[in-house]
């Protein structure tokens, strides 16, 4: 029988849950690197046991662990004793090395962005947001920063190296969200290994067709009425997540700060699905695994309101691809809730029926056994929940 | 031999339980001590000075008999007391952030 492996990232640390395929009964390791806030932990599609995570403190700044058995056990990638000679023989340590392009041999890269007040500041290195393994390489990695830029690791996270020119697609126009200006979202596309998309707060989408080289801003159809002096300016906009089934690459799926928006051309336009949804604004979204058009939301009351409409955590079911959305609300809390479920803590299996995982901002991971019918708690009391990631083990 | 005392997460990163001990070359300072301390623990790279400007951390800061030499030049000497390992030199995270 499959099993099922939760990685559930949190402000005080990462946990590891295991299930087996009927996800009823749960095991809880953990917690990892307890006391740092574990933005992201997620496994290589070509090597499951191949695990990476985003270990962050505004004490000591970033580390990236590497596990290479499920979990069990994790290193800085580089600092096994066999690692950490280089050809100098000097040690390297540098798996949280993550500096932003200057080189001469990329252009200089720009080094400034919008601030809050419309100034210009430096790039600065903040935080790991998101790490994408390659569908392909398990030694293949991405990392979404803040400030907002793309790394690749071709190392297994030894050492990392910007993308650029992701930031020449008018960097200097983008501005942080309120959680910081952070890339948060890397999609990669099967079928196309040189495409990519990327989503930034408060940037928007930018797709490459060229494995990262160049980039070009997405964000036709996005509208920011409040948010930007020209509502429909080709960046700035504050993406939360997008979300794409692998089955049908041209078709990606949005949270924007405000409005839910669906792309049929692979991010040349964007069009307004909120339909009946109680309101628009969330953080995640997932699409069902084996029904592309069947697509989750769960809506947040507003940009300062962090929690569900009424007190009622419900999660909001498409399956028309946008536009008709129904409450999904059994076994979910239904009065006095005012949780918060962030943009990477929301995530699906590949079961049969297929499994539907959030966290929130209160310590609950809930989960469904059967597309979102039904949901129970599988853990309760767990610090606030940054990330949720789910593997298949066949 | 020079002492130093990590903060509790950085021993856990460290791997390593109690004070370290470092062997110093030349002059005793910030700048030589995070030197030998990073070389024989590269997983402390970045977390306490910069990967990019070696400069300190904003919530690390640095102490030494009874003093706070944080704001001190990196490449100050330490006191004697720290040079001949008859006092530590400590690694402190600040009471603030996260």
């Amino acid at each position: 029988m499959s099993k099922v492996r939760l990685l559930v990232g949190t402000r005080k640390g990462a946990f590891v849950l295991t299930s087996d395929g009927k996800r009823k009964q749960w095991d809880v390791n953990g917690p990892f690197f307890g006391g740092w806030e574990m933005y992201h932990l997620k496994g290589s599609p070509a090597d499951p046991n191949r695990l990476y995570a985003s270990q962050t403190s505004s004490w000591f700044g970033q580390v990236i662990q590497r596990s290479d058995d499920g979990g069990k056990t994790w290193n800085p990638p580089g600092t096994r004793p066999e690692d950490l000679m280089g050809g100098d023989g000097m040690p390297k340590g540098e798996s949280n090395m993550f500096l932003y392009d200057a080189s001469a041999e990329t252009g200089k890269p720009l080094t400034t962005h919008q601030w809050y007040d419309g100034s210009q500041r430096p790039w600065e290195f903040k935080r790991v947001w998101h790490l994408e393994p390659s569908l392909t390489d398990p030694d293949t990695v991405y990392a979404g920063a803040e400030d907002a830029a793309l790394f690749k690791s071709v190392d297994g996270g030894k050492t990392w190296k910007e993308l650029a020119g992701l930031r020449s697609a008018k960097g200097q126009l983008w501005q942080p969200g309120a959680g910081g200006m952070c890339l948060h979202t890397i999609v990669l596309d099967k079928g196309r290994p040189d495409r990519m998309f990327v989503a930034i707060s408060a940037a928007g989408t930018f797709r490459s067709d060229d494995a990262g080289k160049t980039w070009r801003p997405t964000n036709k159809g996005l509208v920011s009425k409040y948010e930007l002096p020209d509502p429909d300016a080709e960046v700035g906009h504050c993406v939360h997540c997008i979300a794409m089934h692998p089955s049908r690459p041209n078709v990606l799926f949005m949270q924007k700060h405000w409005d839910v928006l669906r792309s049929d051309d692979a991010g040349e336009s964007w069009r307004e699905i909120s339909g009946n949804l109680p309101s628009d604004f969330g953080f995640p979204i997932a699409v069902h695994a084996h029904e592309p058009n069947t697509v989750y939301v769960v809506p947040i009351k507003s940009d300062s309101e962090h929690y569900p409409p009424d007190g009622k955590l419900r999660v909001y079911r498409s399956r028309t691809g946008g536009d008709e959305w129904e409450p999904l609300t059994k076994g979910l809390p239904q009065q006095d809730c005012y949780v918060n479920i962030l943009r990477d803590a929301m995530t699906v299996d590949s079961l049969e029926p297929c499994g539907i995982y959030f966290g929130t901002t209160a310590g609950q991971v809930y989960g469904s056994a059967n597309g979102g019918d039904s949901w129970a708690p599988i853990v309760q009391n767990f610090p606030a929940v940054l990330s949720v990631e789910v593997q298949v083990l066949r | 031999m020079i002492r130093v005392v990590l903060p509790a997460h950085l021993r856990t990163l460290a791997r390593v339980g109690g004070e370290v001990t470092l062997k110093v070359e030349g002059p005793v300072t910030q700048r030589s001590v995070l030197d030998a301390l990073e070389a024989q623990y590269p997983m402390l790279r970045g977390t306490i000075r910069d990967h990019g400007t070696l400069k300190r951390r904003a919530f690390v800061r640095f102490f030494a008999c009874e003093q706070d030499l944080s704001h001190e030049s990196p490449d100050a000497p330490l006191p004697d007391a720290v040079a001949s390992g008859v006092e530590p030199f400590l690694i402190v995270g600040a009471m603030a952030g996260g």
